[in-house]
């Protein structure tokens, strides 16, 4: 428990939660570890954790019946991994595949959620971090959208 | 307010008028992906050494057809003179068709050069987006012939699908060595692919620099250098030490014919290689 | 000037001028009338200046209009400007030939001597100040435009001071004139009144030997003072003007003022502005060929940055709005040129005014984004 609160203390997400907090926090996390081509998550499946990818790749998919496995988004080392527990109807929304042996903090977000709804100081400190992970996932998307690298006819 | 960046009117072409192309002649032509090939030129009267400064670019001359400006893409210290081009419009759509044996003109080096002088020391981080790699291409070169020079030297490159990324043997070559991190993202995946996905500016955050001692050169569609400025001074680079690859319409080359202006700037002389802090305010306004 | 090269000539004078200049194998170019304006092209004899005839300019407006006193130079700039001559419409850069060893390719040879030595008579200090700003767009930067160069080294410049006022000129305001100070070889101030003269400053040694061809006197002072005081009543009478200072400040910081939606509905991007304007320099490249393909042009053409096809690059043009070409072009010319080449490029001759379709005037939109300026400063509201 230890380990895990200083290797969360130092990722720019939970730095400055704060003593009680970052307890709670801690206290919902666990080590986890995925093989190469494992998936983490389905989607449709029910969304009860995220996580932080500590080492290795992960590629954001959807299936599509003619065109197969497309990957959205590749997410690795430093990057948050999950934000469908925390929004209703609280499922995944992406398949999420480990492209190489991955090791990452795994945090119970249904436990989180939880929490949230008791205290709402710290549903605010979590909302505010992960409204800043979506806006930049939205921008990211949407420059990938603008297809600039496309020829314009 | 002419650009304190590095410009080389002394390399350019000796003739009589500097409107006149000399004769390059096509030594080999490749094929890159669909719309993008790459020329080798070596001079028809002999002259065995093009010089010039990486980011600099050429005029070049299509039989009848007209010109259009190009980067250099070799290597610095090559003898041979290459310019990698995607076919666009009629001029570079009648470059595609072109083979061995086949005379262009060329009238250059012109413009200014991305700042491999001033970056000795620190570390380089190259932001490539599309066909923005060409022109970084030949400051990769100069700074791997003169590694020991530099500190950290990292390409990220980004392309719209895994299909379109340029000089693929290269980059794998020089993803192996240890002294260069290259990380290659597409905007597309196609099935297979178990590269990066996403846009290229997500990719800055997975290289190792230290941003209080780093040059940033990027070259790609407008849009993308924005970003990309923006990502790396999140990051911690002071906007002076960033450098954009402009482009805009040319018909001279050679500050005459008005086309490139840039706000004051003409993008032939003033530029192509702008440092970001001077131009960060164009950049933003529309239709500019 | 000093007075000591001053002289008196009498209108007559003024063909034996023409003649000694063609003498020389000069080919004259002055104003003559071409229907219902007064154009350049080449003149043999005075007989074809327009004598007795004066001008009347507003925005959109031209019209000759017949004086009673026999003036030859009672006109203002007409549409025509001397970079007709200097910098041609329509230039042949080069030839190329494909043959089985290839593409070859030939610069075109310079014009014969005589073909490209020009006296221009009649520069106005207005267009004697836009071939200078032309002289440092064209020879001053590290890439020379050699045609211009050759034209520009032969030319002979005979000025004319302006003693009457233009309906849509600046000259005294941007500081380019009526007097010309300095680069003629020649100048000349007409006096019509009771008597008929000209004062004739010398202002090269070239030019000196030329006078001394003709018919003079030294001028008297009570000769000279009657043309000064001409054109300084001329200098105050001019029909608009432009305060050409902090021109950069101002542009660059009004981007986005209402302004230029107000221009933009009245422009209709015609480029009539750039094609009168003495100083505009743009221009373009065409490649053709011959049907069977052995043989190639490059001509050089003037351009317009009114046109569409100016900025377009791979898909698109960077300014599609005639908003934002009209706001370029005149950021041009009073203010990035001042970055690019020193001063301002706009002279004060008012043709763009006067031959814009739609009478938008350069002085009135400048006034309208300066007064913003003024008004921001201040409070403060001004960038930087």
């Amino acid at each position: 428990m230890e380990t895990l609160e200083r290797i969360l203390v130092q990722h720019p997400f939970f730095k400055e939660l704060g003593g009680d907090y970052l307890k709670l926090v801690t206290g919902c996390a666990s080590n986890v570890r995925f093989e190469q081509d494992h998936f983490i998550f389905r989607e449709g499946a029910e969304a009860n954790e995220f996580y932080l990818i500590r080492e290795g790749r992960v590629a954001l998919q959807l299936f599509s019946p003619e065109r197969g496995h497309i990957t959205i988004e590749t997410l690795g080392e430093g990057d948050i991994l999950g934000w469908s527990w925390l929004i209703p109807p609280y499922s995944w929304h992406f398949d999420a595949k480990a492209l190489d042996l991955t090791r990452a903090i795994a945090l119970d977000g249904k436990c989180l959620r939880k929490k949230c709804e008791e205290d709402h100081n710290l549903g605010y400190e979590v909302l505010k971090r992960f409204s800043h992970i979506m806006g930049q996932r939205l921008e990211s998307t949407r420059l990938q959208l603008l297809d600039l690298y496309g020829v314009r006819s | 307010m002419a650009s304190v960046l590095e410009s080389h009117p002394e390399a350019a072409t000796v003739c009589s008028s500097p409107m006149l192309p000399r004769p390059y002649i096509i030594k080999r032509v490749r094929k890159d992906t669909d719309d993008t090939f790459t020329l080798e030129l070596g001079p028809k009267d002999g002259r065995s050494h093009f010089s010039f400064a990486p980011g600099q670019f050429n005029m070049i001359y299509v039989y009848g057809v007209g010109e259009v400006p190009i980067s250099i893409c070799g290597d610095p210290s090559s003898s041979t003179l290459v310019h990698t081009t995607r076919a666009v419009g009629a001029v570079t759509k009648a470059m595609a068709k072109l083979r061995r044996g086949d005379i262009v003109g060329i009238r250059g080096p012109f413009g200014t050069s991305w700042p491999v002088e001033q970056a000795r020391t620190r570390d380089v981080v190259v932001v490539a987006g599309g066909i923005g790699l060409p022109p970084l291409r030949p400051a990769l070169y100069h700074i791997l012939a003169h590694r020991e020079a530099y500190g950290k030297v990292v390409l990220l490159y980004g392309t719209r699908t895994p299909d379109d990324i340029l000089f693929k043997e290269e980059l794998e070559n020089w993803r192996a060595r240890f002294d260069l991190e290259v990380f290659v993202a597409v905007d597309r995946a196609t099935s297979g692919w178990r590269g990066n996905v996403g846009v290229v500016t997500t990719l800055i955050t997975k290289a190792g620099f230290d941003p209080t001692n780093t040059i940033g050169m990027i070259v790609g569609p407008e849009v993308m250098m924005r970003f990309t400025a923006l990502e790396l001074i999140k990051r911690g680079v002071k906007p002076e030490a960033i450098y954009l690859s402009m482009e805009r319409n040319m018909k001279c080359g050679i500050g005459l014919c008005g086309h490139c202006q840039f706000g004051p700037l003409f993008t032939c002389k003033d530029g192509p290689v702008f440092r970001y802090d001077q131009i960060k305010d164009l950049l933003v306004k529309w239709e500019i | 000037m000093s007075t000591q090269r001053l002289y008196r000539i009498e209108p007559d004078a003024l063909n034996e001028l023409i003649q000694s200049l063609r003498k020389q194998n000069y080919t004259v170019i002055g104003p003559t009338q071409r229907g219902a304006a007064i154009e350049l092209d080449e003149i043999t004899s005075t007989s074809q200046l327009p004598i007795g005839k004066t001008d009347e300019q507003a925005p959109a407006h031209y019209r000759l209009k017949d004086r009673t006193d026999g003036a030859f130079f009672a006109f203002s700039a007409g549409p025509h400007s001397w970079k007709r001559y200097l910098f041609p419409p329509v230039l042949k850069l080069f030839t190329s030939r494909k043959n089985a060893d290839g593409v070859h390719i030939a610069e075109e040879p310079p014009a014969t001597e005589k073909e490209e030595l020009y006296a221009l008579l009649g520069v106005r200090s207005c267009d004697l100040s836009a071939i200078q700003i032309q002289d440092k767009v064209f020879t001053g930067g590290a890439y020379q435009d050699t045609a211009y160069q050759r034209v520009r080294s032969k030319v002979f410049i005979i000025a004319v001071n302006c003693v009457h006022a233009g309906g849509t000129c600046f000259c005294s305001s941007v500081r380019t004139g009526p007097r010309a100070r300095v680069g003629f070889d020649l100048a000349l101030s007409e006096v019509v009144d009771g008597e008929h003269y000209f004062i004739v400053e010398v202002g090269t040694d070239r030019g000196e030997k030329i006078v001394e061809t003709l018919t003079r006197r030294p001028a008297e002072d009570a000769e000279v003072e009657k043309a000064d005081h001409l054109i300084r009543a001329a200098a105050q009478l001019t029909g608009r003007s432009l305060e050409p200072d902090n021109t950069r400040e101002i542009l660059y910081q009004n981007t986005e003022h209402p302004r230029w939606d107000v221009v933009a509905a009245r422009c209709l991007s015609c480029a009539n502005c750039t094609m009168v304007c003495p100083t505009c320099f743009c221009a373009t490249v065409e490649d053709t060929t011959d049907l069977a393909g052995s043989e190639a042009h490059r001509i050089r053409k003037w351009d317009s940055c009114f046109t569409l096809d100016f900025s377009y690059i791979h898909g698109g043009s960077v300014r599609p709005s005639s908003r934002a070409r009209y706001r370029h072009w005149i950021t041009h010319k009073l203010a990035s040129w001042v970055d690019q080449f020193g001063t301002i490029g706009c002279v004060g001759c008012g043709r763009c005014i006067t031959w814009c379709p739609v009478g938008i005037d350069i002085t009135e939109e400048f006034r309208v984004i300066r007064e913003t300026y003024l008004m921001n400063r201040g409070t403060g509201l001004n960038k930087e």
